[in-house]
């Protein structure tokens, strides 16, 4: 089971007397004492873990950001940052002894800046929102996780999060241009801007994707897109998962990069179809959804390529999106695949792990195993293009042992993702959730050079403690050089 | 003192080891195209690293590559070329401008320097591209990040950290990088006669355009005329230029589009093909559009509404525009600080690099931009943490640093 950093009991014996300094830097509702409206925050969207913390903290400037922060690394105090907790990895989850900082009342559209194709936003303004600001213009914000509707930006920077477009327009990471960030020790230093890479170390590049380990993000410039004259999908039917596989890859191969790539299973074909009726064929092992966007003689050429593709690989069902309806319709299942899985089964754990797109069938099968070992079923949906698979975990929670039995198969699921060259998480972020299983893909120095990094910005690991790493350590005793004068050999090479 | 020179990771790490526990300062090279780049050193030792080369893996499906960090540029072009891929942000070869041959660099050398040509305003910066790596730290600690897949959020993102660190946190052995579809055709369409904020304005309209633009440059009468494309060198005007790439019938069709909005600003032209390749190369070496050596060389990234309010800021200086202006390239003379402060003081976001200087200009001048004091504390306290005694380029990106 998950141990979290055991409470600072000093901390939680003046808990009284830290409420009431808060209150002085946060006045009004901005603190949040009563148990009840605590509990309101104990989870984010990986529920199964619960922690009430110590009190509720929602800032709405700069300057309340930075003196809560001060005052907690002068108090010794814990802080876990979260913008809508709609993470699925934990990374929002509090600690008993720690104050959440919640950053839901930084939620305004600063500056629209269409001539430098930019955005200056809140941190608490939703993924959405953004493209809501920006549509009337024709441009949007291009990372697009299905949480859209509720996640932050600020929380899509912590997790660097991806979406089903990510083949072809980056992540987080490659369309944020600047972010304002609050340090531990309460500095605010701004990183980045309306220009494109960094003067000196990339450090933007390191805040992204940081899981609210490094700083808290106080302001977000993210980059804005034209939206692309058109976009037609083709829905591809397979007799195997293996044909569905060949296909994306001669697509790729090809040199064509379509907008999204997805692939589903036959337990999630199914489960989709019952729930939303899209239309999908239900006597193909592998469906695929490729949609291409752009200028519209582009799409138009290509969209006949890929089915060409289809057909050479093997497609017992293809049909080419004539209207946005339809295209909206092919996508109708896919997106609610999450919601409709959970018709089927009570309870559903989603993974996240990236794989070698060519390891595909064979890591399916390993995971239909690995489900047979642990007694629960399995469906899976697959960003295809860039080889993000997302197992669906089907238990049942209030079954004995049902829970335990899911995470252990979560965990062989991903360490079978590393074994085939793969990494532990595509988009979802490691927090508590991959938290132990880190070393499968790190080795300790590999860890200890990650940890060193945080040593920078928060020396007494303060911020989000207990998270993406296994252990904490003290900075000062990683810092410690292991070797001294005198005890290295000059090394053996050739000299020139 | 004879140079070090690790042929794998492991003799590799038994250098800098040592060097960790001698507290003995190393300059590491490997192609040495970029030395001209960053503050004069004069570390005690050279660690020539261009040994840490080859082992090739290239999935063309998977869209990833992974070399040994010191495999020359050129070759890793040439077998993407074969496969009709591409590095997206299409890697500048600087030889030229620093006096060298050109295709002398390597892969390590772009990405420890983070450059990225035209097409970076479309398709990301090296940093982008950079999946993972292998390499040793200044502890002498061998580690590894990333990883070898085009998505991935596991741990810290330490490929950006590294990726424009000028070696100055680790030595890296081995690098993985993502690759993309080369596009089958170019064309570019040339629009005569514009003044710089106007040619800004109609770059910014083309990248808004759903035209899906690769490239968008501005060059100045002076720079245009030392183009070994006809059409721009014998333009006697300003020449704006806006680059489409992708499939025959789709290019065809977006040049037309664009062709019909520029037209309207003055007189245009399109390039295809091979004069398009040409003239983006031009713009991405940089060396031929401005004046030879002798003259302190300017690489300034800002808003893009803010290069044409950066270029005048140095009377008669010689300059052109990338990046829809973001990217200024201006060409001083090398005296003084080199209008260092004026050029500094002419932005507010963004950052001016001087890529080349005399020696003593650069030990004068803080050729990376001076960053603000709290981010220059973070600076110095990710330094501490990966290379503690200093031995990896001290001095070359800041004092200290």
């Amino acid at each position: 089971m998950l141990t979290m950093p055991a409470p600072d009991q000093a901390v939680l014996s003046r808990r009284e007397r830290i409420v009431a300094d808060l209150r002085a830097i946060v006045p009004g509702e901005g603190v949040i004492d009563a148990l009840e409206e605590r509990r309101a925050f104990e989870s984010d969207g990986l529920a199964i873990y619960r922690a009430v913390p110590m009190v509720v903290v929602l800032p709405s400037t700069v300057e309340q950001v930075a003196a809560v922060l001060r005052y907690c690394r002068e108090g010794n105090i814990r802080v876990v940052p979260r913008g809508a907790g709609t993470g699925l990895s934990g990374g929002a989850l509090p600690l008993e002894d720690g104050v959440l900082l919640g950053m839901a009342k930084f939620n305004k559209v600063l500056e629209v800046d269409y001539t430098n194709r930019c955005a200056r936003v809140q941190p608490g303004v939703t993924n959405l929102g953004i493209t809501q600001a920006v549509q009337h213009a024709g441009f949007y914000y291009a990372p697009d996780p299905s949480s859209q509707i509720a996640c932050t930006i600020g929380g899509n920077v912590a997790e660097n999060s991806g979406g089903v477009h990510c083949l072809k327009y980056g992540l987080t990471t490659n369309n944020v241009l600047g972010v304002e960030l609050v340090t531990m020790a309460g500095e605010v230093v701004r990183l980045g801007g309306k220009h494109l890479d960094a003067g000196g170390y990339d450090l933007l590049g390191v805040v992204v994707g940081s899981e609210g380990l490094l700083g808290v993000v106080t302001e977000v410039t993210v980059r804005l897109l034209r939206r692309p004259e058109t976009a037609r999908a083709v829905l591809v039917g397979f007799p195997t998962l293996e044909d569905g596989g060949n296909c994306v890859a001669q697509i790729i191969a090809e040199g064509i990069i379509p907008g999204g790539i997805e692939m589903m299973d036959k337990p999630a074909i199914h489960a989709a179809e019952a729930f939303v009726n899209a239309g999908y064929p239900l006597d193909v092992e592998s469906l695929l959804i490729v949609e291409l966007d752009g200028p519209r003689a582009e799409v138009d050429d290509l969209i006949a390529a890929v089915d060409r593709i289809a057909r050479e690989n093997k497609a017992v069902y293809s049909r080419i999106s004539e209207s946005e309806d339809e295209r909206l319709r092919f996508w109708a299942g896919r997106k609610s695949a999450f919601p409709a899985v959970g018709r089927i089964s009570p309870d559903y754990m989603c993974m996240d792990g990236t794989i070698p797109r060519k390891k595909l069938a064979e890591v399916l099968r390993g995971i239909s195993e690995i489900a047979a070992r642990h007694g629960v079923g399995v469906a899976n949906v697959f960003h295809a293009g860039d080889g993000n698979l997302h197992p669906l975990i089907l238990f049942d929670a209030n079954k004995d042992g049902d829970l335990l039995a899911a995470e252990k198969c979560g965990a062989d699921i991903l360490r079978l993702c590393v074994e085939v060259g793969g990494v532990l998480t595509g988009e979802h972020g490691v927090g508590i959730e991959k938290r132990d299983l880190m070393p499968a893909m790190f080795d300790e120095d590999d860890l200890a050079t990650q940890m060193r990094l945080k040593c920078a910005f928060d020396p007494d690991a303060l911020l989000n403690p207990g998270k993406v790493f296994p252990q904490l350590h003290r900075c000062a005793e990683m810092g410690r050089m292991r070797v001294h004068k005198g005890q290295v050999p000059f090394p053996d090479l050739p000299r020139f | 003192m004879s140079d070090l020179k690790p042929s794998d990771a492991k003799q590799l790490r038994d250098v800098l080891a040592w060097a960790a526990a001698e507290s003995v300062p190393l300059e590491i090279v490997a192609g040495g195209t970029k030395s001209g780049l960053g503050r004069p050193q004069r570390p005690a030792r050279k660690l020539d690293v261009s040994g840490l080369s080859g082992g090739i893996e290239y999935e063309p499906e998977e869209l990833v590559l992974t070399c040994g960090a010191a495999t020359p540029m050129r070759d890793i072009l040439l077998l993407l070329e074969q496969r009709a891929q591409m590095l997206a942000f299409e890697p500048p070869d600087f030889g030229a401008l620093y006096g060298l041959a050109p295709g002398g660099g390597t892969i390590g050398g772009s990405l420890a320097a983070n450059l990225a040509g035209p097409r970076r305003i479309k398709m990301g910066s090296a940093r982008d591209h950079f999946l993972g790596f292998s390499g040793v730290s200044g502890r002498g600690e061998e580690f590894k990040a990333g990883g070898r897949v085009v998505k991935n959020v596991t741990g810290y993102d330490l490929p950006k950290l590294v990726a424009g660190s000028m070696g100055t946190l680790a030595v890296v052995d081995r690098v993985t990088v993502k690759v993309m579809p080369a596009a089958s055709k170019t064309r570019t369409v040339l629009v005569f006669g514009l003044a710089p904020a106007k040619a800004v304005t109609a770059m910014a309209d083309a990248l808004n355009s759903p035209w899906e633009v690769s490239g968008a440059a501005y060059l100045p009468a002076i720079a245009a005329k030392r183009s070994g494309v006809d059409h721009v060198a014998g333009a006697g005007t300003s020449v704006t230029a806006i680059r489409v790439e992708g499939t025959a019938v789709s290019v065809a069709a977006r040049c037309e589009a664009l062709r019909g909005s520029l037209g309207a600003l003055g007189p245009v032209e399109e390039l295809h093909s091979m004069r398009s390749v040409l003239l983006w190369r031009e713009v991405r070496d940089v060396a031929t559009l401005l004046p030879a050596a002798d003259t302190a060389l300017w690489r300034v990234s800002v808003a893009p509404t803010q290069g044409p309010t950066v270029a005048a800021v140095v009377p008669d200086a010689d300059w052109f525009l990338d990046w829809g202006g973001g990217l200024v390239w201006l060409s001083v003379p090398d005296m003084g600080d080199a209008s260092a402060t004026a050029i500094r003081a002419s932005f507010g976001e963004g950052h001016a690099t001087l890529m080349r200087a005399s020696a003593g200009t650069r030990t004068r001048l803080s050729v990376f931009e001076p960053p603000a004091v709290a981010v220059a504390a973070l600076n110095r306290g990710v330094k501490a943490q990966f290379d503690p005694r200093g031995i990896l380029n001290p001095g070359r990106m800041y004092e200290g640093i």
